[in-house]
């Protein structure tokens, strides 16, 4: 299929629309504004929903009254307005909602700034609001990622009613690349809990309210057995000359692609570095860290930030792995020969180990 | 069949419908329901006009109202 | 014999978790009364707010959808714009209208959206127990104004209808009382314009309704009723607001 050259927040919101899109609610931030813009105008073209809300507040809220009723349903925003839907974020885990939220990551905390950075893991991974829950996060690397991991979130949030994000940066949604758009084969699933579906008789209620202190404890087990399986069994990665590594270097997103130049580099030097990019960051790629620290004992993980994915790094290591820590962040990004340099550090026995 | 049937356990004692009835027909017993409420009670179903202002501004649905 | 008056069919049996003589349950008599003579059971979706209603959708038979406070015109929004042939309403407080929810209920009603907007207003907060409310009176003693509200640390009581009447967006916006009978009814007669306005595609319809909390207000409920008639009509005048539901009939 003919390959289209396009933004990666463009590829998002065309690689939604294939995937069955059925409303998109959403709010102005900088560095994704083209996905509204984007779906603004081709949303109506195929008689689907489009609407810009008063607020990231609002729109988060709108997806969940539409999420309800069993749509399919994205928004999308950067840091700062991804901080505002936390609360909305929490009610639709709690009320097992599916629907897909984007967020492509700016300098924080705070206003921050418009450039990329991949501060916003923790809030990502380790739930963000408040309470028992986690998301499912994707991390794509490229515009072909963008448009292939937003389809594949969809799916992934119906099949477990839970919200997916697809966690992205300025750069990612600003870069311009070729796509090859497919089509998306749409798993069907069980829709009965939904509500505004006339067929049925009695009454469906969305809501993630349990007023009785036993029932409560029992939706979040039953969330924690969800995420469980979630782990078990959707577990993406990839293994770049991993093999006869003696030293990997643990990066997703934009930052894998510096890496990846930066391994190749490596490599020509005759330094035996891999790459080993998690492509899901929950579930985190645990036993296949463990794995590969079993055998390889210097784990450098670079990240646009000071720090954060390389706890996860750690907590699933070989306990006599030496993790190290090299990160960017305020918008900077890393060279790949930045990155090679660090590599000979390490190699040499000179890099800090990370604490 | 009588004009007034009030389902006792759900009164809460409010009196609204005490207030409301143009006959002055209803009242709060000295029957305590589950709840720990007294109850109201009609005096003289016979002077119900079927008006059913009690129905109307009872809001635990108790006052249900037939008319011959 | 003829049954003048009876639980309506979409109401359930279930007792009502409400304080004795709380307006809540008038209310929710009344949105049953109408659901049922207009025949929408089958397709009518409730949004439920936090408050003390947090739970109205233990009472209806239809669907139900709890929003995050102050929320509920965005979830109905997105409801609606999922099924537009869903009969979408909010039931919302004061504090979840009027304070957190301002932003969402004036773009709600600014975009036209086509849902039934129920607004309870008993001017204090209800289930957190009685703190002071956007729509609290002045001189109003509430648990976080324990010396009546001052209007210079305050503010004033925010008139909602009045307030969205600016707006060109809503189509219908009537405020109403459940006191006596007569009002009981004047309420019931808005709640059923409100709802068919959304059958017609008239676009946004809201109906204040005076209420009162007799727990918060610490009154007996014969009390609470003369509160609403003396303190709080004047300051929120009874009426229709805006109404051009003729002219924006098959609009939306």
């Amino acid at each position: 299929m003919a390959k289209e050259f396009v933004k990666g927040n463009e590829a998002i919101g065309k690689a939604a629309i294939l995937a069955g899109l059925d409303c998109y609610f959403g709010y102005p931030i900088t560095p994704q504004s083209e996905i509204p813009e984007y779906l603004s105008a081709e949303l109506p073209k195929v008689g689907k929903v489009f609407l810009q809300a008063e607020s990231e507040v609002a729109a988060i809220n709108m997806v969940y009254g539409a999420a309800g009723t069993g749509v399919r349903v994205m928004t999308s925003s950067s840091s700062p307005g991804v901080s505002l839907k936390l609360e909305g974020i929490s009610y639709m885990a709690g009320a097992e909602l599916p629907c897909v939220i984007v967020n492509i990551q700016r300098g924080g905390p705070g206003l921050g700034n418009i450039a990329p950075e991949q501060g916003d893991y923790f809030q990502a991974t380790k739930g963000g609001g408040h309470g028992n829950y986690r998301l499912i996060v994707l991390a794509p690397d490229s515009g072909q990622e963008m448009a292939d991991f937003t389809m594949h979130a969809f799916n992934l949030a119906e099949k477990y009613r839970t919200p997916v994000m697809l966690l992205g940066d300025g750069y990612l949604g600003q870069m311009k690349e070729a796509v090859e758009f497919k089509t998306p084969e749409r798993i069907k699933t069980d829709m009965s809990w939904t509500i505004g579906n006339q067929e049925k008789n009695g009454h469906q209620v969305i809501s993630s309210i349990d007023i009785e202190p036993e029932i409560l404890e029992q939706r979040n087990l039953r969330l924690l057995a969800k995420y469980k399986e979630i782990q078990k069994t959707e577990v993406m990665y990839e293994n770049f000359m991993t093999d006869d590594a003696e030293l990997i270097v643990v990066a997703y997103g934009i930052t894998s692609r510096v890496a990846r130049s930066a391994v190749e580099i490596a490599r020509q030097q005759g330094l035996k570095v891999g790459l080993f990019r998690p492509k899901t960051l929950f579930p985190f790629p645990k036993n296949e860290l463990k794995n590969l620290t079993s055998r390889v004992k210097k784990v450098l993980v670079c990240e646009l930030s000071t720090g954060q994915m390389v706890e996860d790094v750690k907590l699933n290591s070989a306990c006599d792995a030496d993790v190290y820590f090299y990160g960017r962040c305020g918008g900077v990004v890393p060279s790949d020969l930045e990155l090679v340099e660090q590599f000979k550090k390490i190699s040499e026995g000179k890099g800090v180990i990370w604490e | 069949m009588s004009k007034v049937k009030i389902a006792e356990i759900n009164c809460k004692e409010c009196g609204l419908c005490v207030e409301a009835c143009p006959k002055k027909i209803l009242r709060i017993s000295d029957r305590l329901n589950a709840k720990g409420y007294r109850v109201v009670e009609c005096i003289d179903d016979n002077q119900c006009v079927g008006c059913a202002a009690c129905a109307k501004v009872c809001p635990d649905i108790v006052i249900s109202i037939y008319k011959d | 014999m003829k049954t003048v008056y009876e639980r309506p069919k979409s109401l359930n049996d279930r007792y009502f978790h409400y304080c004795p003589g709380c307006g809540h349950g008038v209310v929710h008599k009344l949105i049953a009364e109408v659901v049922d003579e207009l025949g929408i059971q089958g397709k009518t979706i409730g949004v439920a707010p936090v408050g003390c209603s947090v739970f109205a959708y233990w009472y209806y038979d239809f669907d139900f959808s709890q929003a995050a406070h102050g929320r509920a015109p965005a979830v109905a929004t997105g409801i609606k714009r999922a099924k537009p042939g869903s009969v979408v309403f909010s039931y919302q407080g004061d504090g979840d209208l009027a304070a957190i929810g301002t932003a969402e209920i004036i773009h709600a009603a600014n975009r036209g959206e086509n849902i039934t907007v129920i607004f309870i207003n008993n001017a204090i907060y209800g289930m957190t127990g009685g703190q002071m409310a956007p729509t609290t009176l002045v001189g109003q003693k509430a648990s976080t104004a324990p010396l009546g509200r001052n209007p210079q640390n305050e503010g004033y009581p925010i008139r909602v209808c009045e307030l969205l009447s600016s707006l060109t967006g809503p189509t219908y916006l009537e405020r109403t009382a459940v006191t006596t009978p007569a009002e009981i009814t004047k309420t019931k007669k808005a709640l059923k314009k409100a709802f068919q306005n959304q059958l017609d595609g008239a676009g946004f319809s809201l109906v204040e309704i005076l209420s009162q909390c007799p727990t918060n207000w610490g009154v007996k409920p014969v009390d609470g009723t003369k509160f609403i008639k003396e303190q709080m009509m004047p300051v929120f005048p009874l009426g229709v607001y805006k109404d051009i539901s003729e002219e924006r009939k098959g609009s939306k």
